[in-house]
C-alpha cells in the first residue's frame, strides 16, 4: 500500500517499465528483493550444515556412492533452461505481448514441474535403497537443503499458476506486471540456489 | 537402524502441581471475566472492527506494547519465583523439575515474547510518525507479523497448561532437546511457537527497511531522520539477517524431534554442537536487535530532555551500522568453552571486544548531549540516565567474558547471569520503558504520572543493583547458573538472600507501573498540545493521539530535527500557516485475514506439538488458502474523501 | 533504464542461457575429467556457480532497474557477505579451526 507519497510516479510514462509504474509496486519489487536477501541466508545456513554434515554417513551411503551424473545434469539442465523461458515471459511482458507472456509462463510451469518429478523419482530411488533421512547426518542433511530448495520450487509452480489465473482475469496491468516481475525474481533465484546445490553437493559429491 | 521408541504417555493436561492448579483457576476466571466485560459491555464488534482487523501501524504497536506488558509479567512472576526458591539453601519452595521449566520459560518468554514485542511496540508506533510517513510499507503484513507474534507467545504460553512446559532452557541445546532425553511435546512447543513469531519478525524487519528507505517525508534525506528510525534500520538490518538462521536451527531440531533426522543427535553422525552455532549465529544479533532501538530511544530522549540536538550525529550513525555489522562475527563467544582452537577462539574474543568501540562513542556522545544542556529529569529522562551506568558496568563484565581464557572461568556461572542481566535489563527494558514513557501521551492522549513513576524508578533500580551485583561475587565463588538448590556450607547463602530482596523490590516496581498507568488513565494531565516534552521530531508536530492517517499534509522538511526547526521558525515568524488545500489519503482498508492466516498458523503449530498430522494439514490449507485469497483480492483500499478530512482536523483545531 | 524493452530480440537473455549452460557444462567436464586436483577443481567450480549468480543478476532479474537510489543492491551484497560469514565460519569452528578433519 502506498500512503508515503501520494500515489503515481509516472503513470503513462512508456519508458517507465510496467512494474514499476506505481509507488506501491516499486515498495513490493522491493520488498521482494530483501526478502530474497533473507532466503539467501537461510539457504546459506542449510549449506554450512551440509557442508559440515557431509562426511558423517555412518557407515551407511555416501556422495559418490548415490548421485548419478545423468540425473542431476538432466535437473540442472531442466532448471536452467526453466530461468530462462522465465526470463522470456518477463521480456515479454515488458513488450506488452500478453499471449506471449503467458505462453513462457506455462512452458517455464512446465518444466518446473518436470524438475520436482525428476527429483520426486530420485528421492524415491535413493529411499528404496535404503538411503533415508534417518540413515545418517549426511543424509538428514542432504535431503532437507535440496528439498528445501524443491519446496520452494514447487511453491513457485503454484505461485504462477495463480499469476496466471489473474492475468486470464484481468489482463496485463501494472499489479499483474509486477507480479509477473516478482515470481521471475524468485524463479531466478531459485536458478542460483540450484547452481550451487549443483556444484557444492553434486559436483564436489563425484569429484573424489 | 537405531530408531527411538517416541510412542510415549503425555498427559494431556497439567497436572500433580498445586501452583498449576490454581493457575488453571485463574486463567479460567480470567476467560471468563473478559467474555464477560466484552459481552456486557457490547465491545465484541468493537473488538474486531478497531482492533482485531486494524492495520493501523498506531494501533498494532499498543497492541503490541499491552502485550508485551502481559508477557513482562509472566516472565517476571517466574523470576520472582525463582528468586525465592534460591532465597535460602536447602529449599523445597520449588522442585528441581519445576525449577527447569520455569527458567526456561522465564528466558524464552523475556527475550522472545517480551522484548521483541516491546521494541517493535515502539518502532510501529513511532517511525512512521518520525519520518512523515502515513503508515508503514506494507501495513497488512504488519497486522500478520503482529497476529503471528501474538499466536506464536499463545502456543508457548499453552505449554503452561497442556502437555508441560519446555524445560532445556530458553536455547534448548540437544542432545538433551532429542527425543530420548526430553520426549513430552513442551519442546515440540518451544520449537513451533518460536518458529511462527520468528516468521513475523522476520516480516517485520523487511516491513521497516522498505519503510524507512522508501517512504520518507519529501526533504528528509537519511542524514536528515531522526536516530531512532536509524536504530531501527540497524536493527532490521540484523534481523533479516539473523533470523532465517534461528528458522533453521529450529526447524532442523524439529525433524530430529518429529521426523527421527540425526542433525544434532549423538547417534549416526549428528553433531550437537552445530545446533549450538547456529543457534548463536541467530543468537549473538538477536542481543543486538533489541538493545539498538534501546539505543535509538536513548538517543531521542537525551536530546529532547537535554533540550539540545544529540552530540555527534554522523558519529552515532555511523556507530549503530558499526555495531550491526560487527555483531554478525562474535557469535562463538557464546560457546568458547567447546574448545575450536586458540585461532578460532582468538578471532571471535578480539571481534567481540571490537564491538566495546562504538559503543563507547555512543556513550560519550550521550553524556556530551547532556553536557551543557538544560536538563529536565521527567520520567523518560529518569530511565535514560539509569542506564548509563548500567551499561557502563555491563559493558565493562562484557569484556571480562570476552576474554576467551578468561571465560573458562566465568562461563555459565552467576556471573553471566548478572551480566546479562545487565544489559538485557539496564539496556533494554530501561531503554523501553524510556521509550514507553516517552510516547505514551502520542498513544494515548495522557501522560503517565510523575510520582508513582518516580517511585517505581527509584524501587527499580535500586532493586536492580540490589539483586544482580551480589550475583557477580556469587559467580565468583562458584555458584552456576541453572542451580536449584545449593548447600548451607557453600558460603552463598547471605549474597543470595540479598539478592531475592532486590528481585522482590522490582516486582514492586513492576506492581506500581501498573498502578501508576491506571491512575493516569483517569486522573493523568491530558495532553491537549500534542507536544508535550517540547520535542523536536516530527510525531510531536502532530495532535496527541495522531488521526489515522497521521499527517494532514506530508510535511516537507528541510533540517535535522524538523519538528524543532518548524517552532524555532515559527518563534521568528517565518513560517506562514499551511497553505496546500487537503488532498484525498490513500489508505489500505482493515482485514481479517491477518488474524484468521495467524490462527491456521497456531492450529497447525498444536497439531505439529502433538503429532496430529491431520490437525497440522489443516492449518497448513489454511495458511495456502489465506495467502491465495490475499493474492487474487483486488479492493485493498480506499481514499478518504477531503472533507472527511477537514471534519476530522477541525475537530482536532488544526484546520 | 531499461534497454531491452523495445528489442524485439531478447539478446540479454539469450546470451545468459547461453553462458549459463556453457558454465555448467565446463564445470561438469572438469570435474568428470580431473583435470586438476581436488582442492583446486572445488575452488574453480565454486568460482563458475559464482559467475552464474551474475549472470541470473544483470542479464534476468534486472538488478539495475530502479526508480531512485538501489539500496536493494546494497542489501543482497550484505546478504552475501553475511551468507559467506555463515558458511566458512561455521565450517572453520565446527572443524576446529581446521584442526579436525571431519
Ligand atoms: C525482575 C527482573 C529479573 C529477574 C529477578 C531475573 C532473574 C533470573 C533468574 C533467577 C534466572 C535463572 C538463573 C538460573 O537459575 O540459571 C534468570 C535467567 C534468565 N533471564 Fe532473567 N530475570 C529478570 C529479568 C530478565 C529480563 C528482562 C530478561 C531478558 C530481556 C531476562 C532474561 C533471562 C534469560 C535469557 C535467562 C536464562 C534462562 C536460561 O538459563 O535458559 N531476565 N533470570
Amino acid at each position: 500500500m502506498a500512503i508515503g507519497h501520494d500515489a503515481v510516479l509516472s503513470e503513462d510514462d512508456e519508458t517507465t517499465p510496467l512494474e514499476y509504474r506505481h509507488e506501491n509496486d516499486v515498495l513490493r519489487i522491493y520488498g521482494f528483493w530483501l526478502f530474497i536477501a533473507t532466503d539467501l541466508v537461510l539457504f546459506g545456513t542449510l549449506f554450512a550444515t551440509y557442508v559440515v554434515l557431509r562426511a558423517n554417513t555412518a557407515g551407511g551411503p555416501s556422495e559418490s556412492q548415490l548421485f548419478e551424473v545423468p540425473i542431476f545434469t538432466a535437473e540442472t539442465l531442466i532448471l536452467l533452461t526453466s530461468s530462462f523461458t522465465c526470463g522470456l515471459a518477463t521480456f515479454q511482458m515488458h513488450r506488452k505481448k500478453h499471449g506471449w507472456l503467458s505462453f513462457w509462463l506455462v512452458v517455464t510451469v512446465l518444466l518446473g514441474a518436470t524438475f520436482i518429478g525428476l527429483e520426486l523419482s530420485e528421492f524415491i530411488t535413493y529411499a528404496t535403497h535404503g538411503a533415508t533421512m534417518q540413515r545418517s547426518a549426511f543424509l538428514s542433511a542432504f535431503f532437507t537443503l535440496v528439498g528445501t530448495h524443491g519446496i520452494h520450487v514447487s511453491m513457485g509452480i503454484l505461485w504462477m499458476l495463480s499469476i496466471l489465473y489473474q492475468l486470464w482475469r484481468t489482463g496485463l496491468n501494472s499489479t499483474t506486471a509486477r507480479k509477473v516481475f516478482v515470481v521471475g525474481l524468485y524463479w531466478h533465484f531459485l536458478d542460483v540456489v540450484w547452481v550451487f546445490i549443483f556444484t557444492v553437493v553434486y559436483l564436489t559429491g563425484v569429484a573424489h | 537402524m537405531p530408531g527411538y521408541d517416541r510412542h510415549h504417555p503425555t498427559p494431556f493436561f497439567v497436572s500433580g502441581d498445586p501452583m498449576i492448579y490454581a493457575s488453571d483457576v485463574l486463567i479460567a476466571l480470567t476467560l471468563v471475566g473478559v467474555v464477560f466485560v466484552l459481552t456486557y459491555f457490547r465491545r465484541w464488534r468493537w473488538l474486531w472492527e478497531e482492533w482485531i482487523t486494524t492495520v493501523d501501524h498506531k494501533k498494532i504497536g499498543i497492541m503490541y506494547l499491552l502485550a508485551a506488558l502481559a508477557m513482562m509479567f509472566r516472565g517476571g512472576v517466574d523470576s520472582e519465583l525463582m528468586r525465592t526458591q534460591l532465597a535460602f539453601p536447602n529449599n523445597h519452595f520449588l522442585g528441581a523439575e519445576h525449577y527447569d521449566q520455569i527458567f526456561t520459560t522465564h528466558g524464552t518468554i523475556m527475550i522472545l515474547f517480551m522484548a521483541m514485542p516491546l521494541i517493535f511496540a515502539m518502532m510501529n508506533i513511532a517511525v512512521p510518525l518520525q519520518i512523515g510517513a502515513r503508515d508503514v510499507a506494507f501495513p497488512y503484513l504488519n497486522a500478520i507479523s503482529f497476529w503471528l507474534f501474538f499466536f506464536g507467545a499463545m502456543l508457548f504460553n499453552l505449554s503452561f497448561v497442556i502437555g508441560g512446559s519446555p524445560d532445556a532452557g530458553w536455547v534448548s541445546y540437544p542432545p538433551l532437546t532429542e527425543t530420548p532425553f526430553d520426549p513430552g511435546p513442551g519442546e515440540n512447543f518451544y520449537l513451533l511457537a518460536l518458529q511462527i513469531s520468528g516468521i513475523g519478525s522476520i516480516a517485520t524487519g523487511i516491513n521497516f527497511l522498505v519503510t524507512i528507505l522508501k517512504m520518507r517525508a519529501p526533504g528528509m534525506t537519511l542524514m536528515r531522520m531522526p536516530l531512532f528510525p536509524w536504530s531501527v534500520l540497524s536493527a532490521s538490518v540484523l534481523i533479516i539477517f539473523a533470523f532465517p538462521a534461528l528458522t533453521i536451527a529450529l526447524a532442523l531440531l524439529l525433524l530430529d524431534r518429529l521426523a527421527g533426522a540425526h542433525f544434532f543427535t549423538m547417534l549416526q553422525g549428528g553433531n550437537p554442537m552445530m545446533y549450538v552455532n547456529l543457534f548463536w549465529v541467530w543468537g549473538h544479533p538477536e542481543v543486538y536487535i533489541v538493545v539498538l532501538p534501546a539505543f535509538g530511544i536513548f538517543s531521542e530522549v537525551f536530546a529532547t530532555f537535554s533540550r539540545k540536538r544529540v552530540f555527534g550525529y554522523t558519529s552515532m550513525v555511523a556507530s549503530l551500522m558499526t555495531i550491526a555489522v560487527i555483531s554478525y562475527f562474535v557469535w562463538a563467544h557464546h560457546f568458547f568453552t567447546m574448545g575450536a582452537g586458540p585461532g578460532v577462539n582468538s578471532f571471535f574474543a578480539i571481534a567481540s571486544m571490537c564491538v566495546g568501540i562504538p559503543t563507547g562513542v555512543k556513550v560519550f556522545n550521550w553524556l556530551f548531549t547532556m553536557f551543557k544542556g538544560r536538563i529536565r529529569t521527567s520520567l523518560p529522562m529518569l530511565w535514560a540516565i539509569g542506564f548509563i551506568p548500567n551499561f557502563a558496568i555491563g559493558g565493562a563484565t562484557g569484556i571480562m567474558l570476552a576474554a576467551a581464557p578468561g571465560d573458562y572461568q566465568y562461563h555459565n556461572s552467576y556471573f553471566l547471569i548478572a551480566h546479562f542481566h545487565q544489559v538485557l535489563i539496564g539496556g533494554v527494558v530501561y531503554g523501553m520503558l524510556a521509550g514507553m514513557y516517552y510516547w505514551w501521551p502520542k498513544m494515548f492522549g495522557f501522560i503517565l504520572d510523575e510520582r508513582i513513576g518516580r517511585w517505581a524508578f527509584w524501587l527499580f533500580n535500586i532493586g536492580f543493583y540490589v539483586c544482580f551485583m551480589p550475583q557477580y561475587q556469587l559467580g565468583f565463588m562458584g555458584m552456576t547458573r541453572r542451580v536449584y538448590i545449593y548447600p548451607a556450607d557453600m558460603g552463598w547463602s547471605t549474597l543470595n538472600l540479598i539478592s531475592t530482596v532486590g528481585a522482590y523490590l522490582m516486582g514492586i516496581a513492576f506492581v506500581l507501573i501498573v498502578v501508576e498507568i491506571l491512575y493516569s488513565a483517569v486522573w493523568g494531565v491530558r495532553d491537549t498540545t500534542g507536544d508535550p516534552w517540547d520535542g523536536r521530531t516530527l510525531e510531536w508536530s502532530l495532535p496527541s493521539p495522531a488521526p489515522h492517517y497521521n499527517f494532514a499534509h506530508v510535511p516537507v522538511v528541510t533540517e535535522r530535527d524538523a519538528w524543532w526547526g518548524q517552532k524555532e521558525a515559527r518563534k521568528k515568524g517565518e513560517i506562514q500557516k499551511e497553505t496546500r488545500p487537503f488532498q484525498p489519503i490513500h489508505m489500505p482498508r482493515n482485514s481479517g485475514r491477518p488474524f484468521i492466516m495467524s490462527l491456521c498458523f497456531f492450529i497447525g503449530g498444536f497439531g505439529l506439538v502433538f503429532e496430529w498430522y491431520p490437525l497440522a494439514l489443516v492449518g497448513l490449507v489454511g495458511i495456502l488458502t489465506s495467502l491465495l485469497m490475499r493474492s487474487v483480492e483486488r479492493d485493498t483500499d480506499y481514499y478518504i474523501p477531503v472533507e472527511e478530512i477537514q471534519h476530522i482536523e477541525s475537530n482536532l483545531g488544526r484546520a | 533504464m531499461n534497454t531491452n524493452a523495445n528489442r524485439a530480440f531478447p539478446w540479454k537473455h539469450v546470451t545468459g542461457f547461453v553462458l549459463s549452460i556453457a558454465l555448467t557444462l565446463l564445470a561438469l567436464w572438469m570435474v568428470q575429467a580431473h583435470v586438476m586436483g581436488f582442492t583446486a577443481l572445488i575452488s574453480v567450480t565454486l568460482l563458475f556457480a559464482a559467475l552464474q549468480i551474475l549472470v541470473q543478476l544483470f542479464l534476468f532479474m534486472h538488478i539495475t532497474d530502479s526508480p531512485g537510489p538501489r539500496y536493494h543492491v546494497i542489501a543482497l551484497a550484505l546478504g552475501l557477505l553475511f551468507t559467506f560469514t555463515i558458511v566458512a565460519g561455521s565450517i572453520w569452528i565446527m572443524t576446529f579451526g581446521g584442526n579436525q578433519a571431519y
